[in-house]
């Protein structure tokens, strides 16, 4: 057996509430760390997993405390010991890398600097050689050029390129022990691919170990050889990463892992009930109770144990573990979606384009536009009733700002919005009447956002009604009951503010919102981006509902191509402002044709530690659309050459319905397909 | 860079501009004028028309406007009514006074309240920390006129220490005005230096919780030379600004507070001017403290570029 490096046991941290109870953020906590090893932590939000991992480097956040336990690295308590000791360890033995790099970089410090000082708090070297080791861990992060780089300040460098100096900033200190915060989170499906490549390269390279926190059982999938799942402040699953993933013998990892949407498989996943407990709501008996399927009379009173099964090498906390064991594999069911597609088109995008570079003076005195080579080009979407077209495409690739324009909140540069065949939309709300505002609605990514936190549930839902329709009193009231059945929200609802609600019911709540107009075309930007995976599903899986009831019309932009894959009928791939291809789901997803297509679903991630993923191209980043010529040539790994650079590939059309925009021959872009 | 920073001294000069015009109006449309002030009953017939032509009153008020800015941009803002002194020589012994009275104020009170505040902050919820929160809420509280009162009364009035009313003339020279001055430093300090280290308090604390501070520290870096390195130069950008605000805010206080301690600076000018009627003094002084809450704005607007990086190479950039 491999020696252990970090050793948890028996720790419990947490607060006190207002009234003096004491609350739990972890309770009971035993594990382990051992020499180059990989540990994934995972869990939904406020499951405790960052807590965890930050007392694994002796730090316990302002307004918690340590109640009983210890973390030992080294044979000595990291939660006891005085902060000159602790400067000692962290960064030098153990470091961290953050979540949020672009916040964890100090704003007014240099790149160059900020590794320095690591360099100089843990090891020896002079001035030169620390000079020569800065660029040496750029280098080794991959970074271009590392002596400019090291010259700049943070925010001068994109997420990715930030995420890869915080690597580099860990590294300096040569540590034993990595601890990683989600940190692909935010990242855009082709850094983070990459960026987990690096970090498993720098594992294996270095022989560190490290501990990865993340809610993506598809990133925890790519990295990780034990993992650990954690459900409101307990540890409920730990075992071989393969294991875990393929046969789950915890009924939470078991429903987490049937909740995620797959690439390889169309329809809607299986959601999860409930939501995960507030710490310090916690009963007795087990805290998974109220969402379980395989809950028996005992689980309700008794909390089960964490119990090793040594078969197995898995410690399980259920007492029901043997007949998920007896379920070999987690066999995804989907419920396959309805199209309710009809042959009459609702909204048509013709030559859409949209700046965002400030209007000249003598531009807004004559009221016009300006700009040769505007943020998004070229838009032709036809889109039909009952039909869920997605726009997916990386950070900065246009989808949101087409949404917005779809929506009256942006003023396009030229071309046409047209509704229903025969009516023009003005891209500015105040040219619009009413009823065009009724037609379209918006839902957005985030509801704590979207939602105002002064108004109850009732007059949030009331006020489409009262707009768009005037009703008033018993009629009114019965409308908002009405909608939030559709939502499956109770009556007793009504009268909450949105800071009772957790993140699902809060997104009901806006959807509810939504269809209270009564709307053709629903707009849904990033809607579960912000939503634990379970909730994830089950918010899915509403709308689907919802869209079969009314036969309403869905615009979904996501970053998600595993979401979109699960609920879309159509998908067009947007590059830069730039349409790639449009095309039926199903053939987009099965024989990606375009290069920048393929280069996106191959950076997907699932949770199945046997798909890896396919690093096609570079993730360079570029600021700009380039001014002619194919919008992807500055990735694109199949370029012709000078054709691709000055002329605007054409469309081609595929036997299925699929548009391409590519200078590479069709039969050619197919074939490469097949092997 | 270069754009902005005259695109702001152009916005600064139409600030002033616009100020210089709504004074102008203001004394036009108000009954009676300079002459009729200064005439009192003999305000008719020969007399006020020689008056209106020595003083130029008879021209169109937009020549006389034209002709007012072009001066006044020259330093020569006409004849005060009170003694026919010109304003330039009225104004500069005044100017020099309450300078002396408001940069003391700045100097003694920024240093206090960027420790105060720092202090508080690091040591948040902690003793140093209530009990500095407590006495300086207390001198927020407290208006300038009743903790100038209060001083007078304790430190002047029953232990004697230092003189409770400034009776010296304008143009005394600094080391004979420095005992008068301590009482009313003080007075127009207490508030304002409470003012900031609250700022400077919240503005550390919510540094102090930022990711890249719990990355420092995570990554090892001792805790001063965190404190210095990554909490005050973020912490204390945004409260230049504020800064800023406060000296402005000082004009007004400087006004109560020379009245109260009778001290010959601007302020009880501006008093002393409007009880009088003094129309081209009042004109004279307004432009003058529009001015200077003009100049420390922008002053302040430019350092905060200078020092955050972020904005610097954003400008660039565009």
């Amino acid at each position: 057996m491999t020696e252990i490096i970090q050793k948890v046991k028996n720790l419990s941290i947490g607060f006190k509430s207002k009234k003096g109870e004491e609350i739990l953020i972890l309770r009971n906590i035993t594990t382990n760390v051992k020499k180059g090893e990989t540990v994934g932590i995972v869990g939904e939000s406020g499951s405790g997993k960052s807590t965890l991992a930050l007392a694994m480097m002796g730090y316990v956040k302002h307004g918690l405390y340590t109640i009983g336990g210890e973390c030992e690295f080294n044979s000595s308590n990291l939660l006891k010991m005085k902060n000159r000791d602790l400067e000692k360890i962290r960064g030098r033995k153990i470091a961290m890398i953050p979540q949020n790099a672009g916040q964890a970089l100090t704003p007014n410090l240099k790149i160059g600097y900020q590794i320095d000082e690591a360099l100089q708090l843990h090891s020896d070297l002079k001035e030169e050689e620390r000079e020569q080791k800065i660029s040496e861990l750029l280098n080794k992060v991959r970074l271009p050029s590392p002596e400019t780089i090291a010259l700049r300040y943070p925010h001068e460098l994109s997420g990715g390129q930030q995420q890869r100096v915080a690597v580099a900033m860990a590294l300096a200190g040569t540590p034993d022990l990595l601890l990683l915060d989600e940190p692909t989170t935010g990242l855009d499906v082709t850094t983070q691919a990459h960026v987990l490549e690096l970090l498993n390269f720098i594992a294996k390279d270095t022989g560190t170990s490290m501990v990865y926190v993340s809610h993506d059982l598809g990133a925890i999938a790519q990295v990780s050889d034990r993992i650990i799942v954690m459900y409101s402040g307990e540890i409920v699953l730990e075992g071989p990463s393969r294991d875990i993933l393929k046969k789950p013998i915890h009924p939470y990892t078991y429903g987490l892992l049937k909740s995620i949407p797959k690439l390889s498989l169309a329809g809607l996943p299986q959601s999860m009930p409930g939501s995960q407990p507030q710490p310090g709501t916690m009963h007795r008996g087990c805290s998974f109770f109220d969402r379980c399927n395989f809950s028996e009379e005992k689980c309700k009173n008794n909390s089960p144990q964490l119990e090793y099964l040594e078969e197995l090498n898995t410690s399980v906390r259920c007492f029901n573990y043997k007949s998920l064991m007896n379920d070999n594999q987690v066999n995804q069911t989907v419920n396959k979606i309805k199209t309710s597609l009809q042959d009459k088109e609702i909204l048509n995008l013709s030559e859409v384009s949209i700046s965002y570079a400030r209007q000249k003076l003598l531009d807004q005195v004559l009221n016009r536009i300006s700009d040769d080579n505007p943020t998004v080009k070229d838009i032709n979407i036809n889109i039909k009733k009952g039909e869920t077209i997605a726009l997916v495409g990386e950070s900065g690739s246009g989808k949101s700002t087409i949404l917005k324009s779809i929506a009256g909140l942006l003023r396009t540069k030229g071309g046409i919005i047209k509704f229903d065949q025969d009516r023009n939309l003005s891209s500015d709300l105040k040219e619009r009447d009413p009823n065009d505002l009724r037609i379209i609605q918006l839902i957005f990514q985030n509801p704590d956002e979207s939602l105002n936190p002064n108004h109850t549930v009732e007059e949030i839902i009331a006020q489409p009604l009262k707009l768009y329709f005037g009703l008033k009193g018993e009629e009114l009231k019965k409308n908002i009951i009405d909608l939030l059945q559709k939502v499956r929200l109770g009556e007793f609802y009504m009268s909450r503010y949105p800071r009772q609600l957790s993140g699902g019911e809060k997104q009901r709540v806006a959807v509810a919102r939504a269809f209270a107009a009564k709307p053709d075309i629903i707009l849904c930007d990033e809607v579960t981006s912000a939503l634990d995976v379970s909730v994830q599903a089950a918010v899915l899986n509403l709308l689907q509902q919802l869209k079969e009831d009314f036969g309403t019309t869905y615009i979904f932009v996501s970053h998600d191509l595993a979401v979109v894959r699960a609920i879309s009928d159509r998908v067009a791939v947007l590059y830069q402002g730039r349409l790639c291809e449009v095309g039926p789901s199903k053939d987009v997803y099965q024989f990606p044709s375009h290069p920048y297509t393929e280069v996106l679903l191959g950076a997907v991630l699932e949770p199945d530690p046997d798909i890896k993923p396919k690093l096609v191209a570079e993730d360079i980043v570029e600021e700009k659309p380039p001014q002619k010529g194919c919008s992807f040539q500055g990735r694109c790994s199949r370029i012709l050459g000078d054709i691709c650079k000055n002329e605007v590939p054409p469309w081609q059309i595929t036997n299925s319905g699929n548009s391409i925009r590519c200078h590479i021959p069709l039969k050619e872009l197919q074939k490469d397909q097949i092997n | 860079m270069l754009f902005l920073i005259i695109k702001r001294i152009l916005l600064g000069l139409i600030t002033l501009f616009i100020v210089s015009l709504i004074t102008f109006v203001g004394t036009e449309i108000l009954p009676g004028d300079a002459c009729t002030t200064y005439l009192e009953r003999q305000a008719f017939g020969e007399q006020l028309e020689a008056c209106y032509r020595r003083l130029g009153l008879n021209v169109p008020a937009y020549e006389r406007y034209v002709s007012w800015a072009v001066n006044a941009i020259q330093g020569d803002f006409g004849y005060s009514l009170s003694g026919e002194m010109p304003i330039k020589e009225v104004l500069g012994p005044r100017i020099k006074n309450s300078l002396v009275l408001a940069s003391a104020a700045i100097f003694i009170g920024i240093p206090i309240a960027l420790i105060l505040g720092i202090v508080t902050a690091l040591w948040r919820d902690k003793l140093p920390d209530v009990a500095i929160s407590t006495v300086t809420i207390f001198a927020m509280t407290i208006p300038e006129f009743i903790s100038a009162t209060l001083l007078i009364l304790i430190i002047a009035i029953w232990l004697e220490w230092l003189p409770g009313i400034v009776i010296v003339p304008t143009d005394v020279s600094f080391l004979e005005l420095l005992p008068n001055i301590i009482l009313p430093v003080i007075a127009i300090a207490m508030i304002m230096t409470a003012h900031m280290a609250r700022m400077v308090r919240s503005s550390v604390i919510q540094v102090m919780a930022s990711e890249y501070v719990q990355m420092a520290i995570l990554k090892g870096v001792p805790y001063w030379k965190m404190v210095f390195k990554h909490v005050l130069p973020n912490a204390l950008l945004p409260a230049i600004n504020v800064v800023a605000l406060t000296i402005a805010w000082l004009l007004g206080g400087v006004v109560v507070t020379e009245v109260v301690f009778n001290y010959p600076g601007l302020g009880r000018l501006v008093i002393e001017s409007i009880s009088n009627r003094d129309l081209p003094t009042v004109q004279a002084l307004a432009i003058i403290l529009a001015s200077i809450y003009v100049s420390i704005n922008l002053l302040a607007d430019l350092m905060t570029l200078m020092l955050n990086p972020r904005l610097k190479t954003l400008q660039i950039r565009k």
